[in-house]
């Protein structure tokens, strides 16, 4: 193990730096999702059904998106982001002059998707929570969980980018992958009232169930065994991929 | 020795980039490999701080083991890359503090460095404006700038001036005399030879991943070529022509239809081919032998023994 945590902060501080010069533009639009979805979904739609999961459908919405916007913020950062700045601006190639190392990369790069879905997530929570949608203090629960989801989306999709031959390929990240976990995970209706006994393990798999039922447990107040499970699944998965990862930055970093 | 290799060899694939190369750069001199795109110039480099591991052999980089040592190396070197490596967002300032922070400088050591690197590469004046609006110059400035960030005992430039216009080539031919002169050892390559002439103390000639020729400029001209130089157009018809007769015994080199010809003397000849020419005034050029001619004369363009 090769890590030097000052090394890695040095990585996160890049990004943080280009950010800093443009979060202004950027951070807009991480509240008008959140308003958008809410109300074309969970007012419009919402309008039509009673109710769901025993709350109105608003309520039983809000939180999976906020997990939802933790995802994208993560998966961005890990996919096209990385991709440039490994093969276009040539980024590692300079830190990798100095005494960072592959390791400092990686968890920098890591540490940095999690503070952008952080900021999403964030973002998204607030607007919920100034909606009504978050029942005080519990719903603070969130709060933490947030980075865990972008931790969980970092690792996969860091894995998958070191892995890809070319940009072309994030597409199917995006539309074969990430897409069906936000249609399927719990966010808009619970999975396991809609599928057959026999299948629910395959429900279990889905990466984004677990920051989801999480999510809203929290916003309901309820703690249940269930939840160690979707904790030890995030932490567990992040860190096998994590560990996947390391070989495959060394390699795409040196050779 | 600052640098240390001893018989190293990599491969990419099938490939052989680097062939048993071996080479030694004493502390505080200016050395120049030399060598045309391809000869494993760049891969030499990358071994040296520690990013391509060779296959076999040993590198040693202030007197430490580079493959066990890569962090400590790395902190006294500082490496200019061939391609400038910018956040063009940020103004130059923006980017050296971060790349002082990749070094781990804190406040307030971090800013006076910058401030010293601004004065020394003469940034100062576009130190505010993002990096896109900046000519290439100056971006191949603070790009050198970066690498000096750390104060590195050892400056290693991959063709620092590449694609720069003359007047930002002696600028920065004469910020790297000073580094050296300062106690800065520094490790170029460049295909430009009147770069490493004027720079080098010492230069390696690297050829298919091997060093074929290594010592001072000078004496390298001097090993291989007479000292004047001779430089004509003609067809090889008109140049057996031109040398018909008492034609001093010489050493010459063809590309297409320029032909150099290398003596102790140039007079006699320079006489002769205005007498065979009768009148005509062939454009001649008479110059000191440079690197130029023995970098061609080792990389094989036809060298031919005289008549």
């Amino acid at each position: 193990m090769s890590l030097s945590v000052p090394h890695a902060l040095a990585v996160w501080r890049r990004n943080a730096s280009m950010y800093s010069r443009t979060w202004k533009w950027n951070i807009l639009p991480n509240f008008f999702e959140p308003v958008l979805y809410l109300v074309s979904i969970g007012i419009g739609l919402g309008g039509y059904i009673n109710q769901m999961g025993g709350t109105t459908y608003l309520v039983f919405l809000a939180p999976g998106l906020v997990c939802v916007a933790a995802m994208n913020g993560a998966s961005f950062e890990v996919t096209y982001n990385i991709y440039v700045r490994l093969v276009f601006e040539k980024a590692y190639d300079a830190m990798l002059t100095t005494p960072i190392e592959p390791d400092d990369v990686l968890a920098g790069e890591v540490l940095w998707a999690i503070t952008r879905a952080s900021i999403y997530g964030g973002c998204f929570f607030a607007v919920v929570a100034v909606a009504g949608l978050a029942p005080l203090p519990s719903a603070l629960w969130v709060l933490p969980l947030i980075p865990l989801a972008g931790l969980l989306f970092a690792a996969i999709g860091i894995a998958f980018s070191l892995r890809i031959p070319n940009i072309d390929l994030f597409s199917f990240y995006f539309t074969l992958f990430l897409t069906p976990l936000f249609l399927f995970s719990d966010v808009f209706f619970p999975l396991k009232e809609r599928l057959p006994a026999q299948w629910l393990w395959l429900g279990e798999a889905l990466p984004l169930l677990h920051p989801v039922r999480l999510a809203r447990a929290a916003f309901r107040g309820e703690a249940s065994l269930i939840l160690l499970w979707d904790v030890f699944y995030i932490l567990v998965v992040s860190i096998l991929l994590l560990a996947w990862a390391r070989s495959g930055v060394r390699r795409r970093l040196t050779n | 020795m600052i640098v240390q290799l001893r018989a190293v060899s990599k491969s990419f694939g099938d490939r052989l980039a680097v062939d048993a190369l071996s080479l030694d750069v004493p502390a505080g001199i200016c050395f120049g490999l030399l060598g045309p795109n391809g000869a494993g110039k760049t891969t030499t480099l990358r071994m040296i701080y520690g990013v391509t591991r060779p296959n076999s052999g040993a590198i040693q980089v202030f007197g430490l083991d580079i493959s066990r040592n890569p962090r400590a190396v790395r902190a006294r070197l500082g490496v200019t890359l061939q391609q400038n490596v910018l956040i063009e967002a940020l103004t130059p300032e923006e980017n050296l503090r971060v790349f002082g922070r990749y070094h781990l400088l804190r406040e307030p050591e971090l800013s006076r460095r910058i401030g010293e690197v601004i004065d020394f590469l003469e940034l100062g004046s576009h130190a505010k404006m993002p990096v896109r609006q900046l000519s290439g110059g100056f971006q191949r400035r603070l790009a050198i700038a970066l690498s000096l960030m750390n104060r590195p005992e050892l400056l290693i430039l991959d063709e620092p001036t590449t694609g720069l216009d003359p007047a930002v080539r002696l600028a920065l031919w004469s910020r790297i005399r000073e580094l050296r002169a300062a106690g800065t050892t520094v490790l170029v390559t460049t295909h430009y030879m009147d770069e490493a002439q004027r720079l080098c103390d010492r230069v390696a000639i690297v050829l298919a991943g091997k060093v074929v020729e290594e010592g001072p400029p000078a004496d390298l001209i001097a090993a291989h070529l007479a000292p004047e130089a001779v430089e004509l157009d003609c067809s090889p018809d008109e140049e057996a022509a031109l040398l018909a007769g008492d034609s001093p015994s010489l050493r010459r080199l063809r590309v297409g239809n320029r032909v150099t010809f290398y003596l102790d003397n140039a007079a006699p000849l320079i006489e002769q081919i205005r007498r065979q020419d009768r009148g005509r005034h062939r454009p001649l050029v008479v110059r000191p032998t440079n690197l130029e001619d023995i970098f061609l004369a080792l990389t094989g363009t036809s060298l031919e023994a005289g008549l």
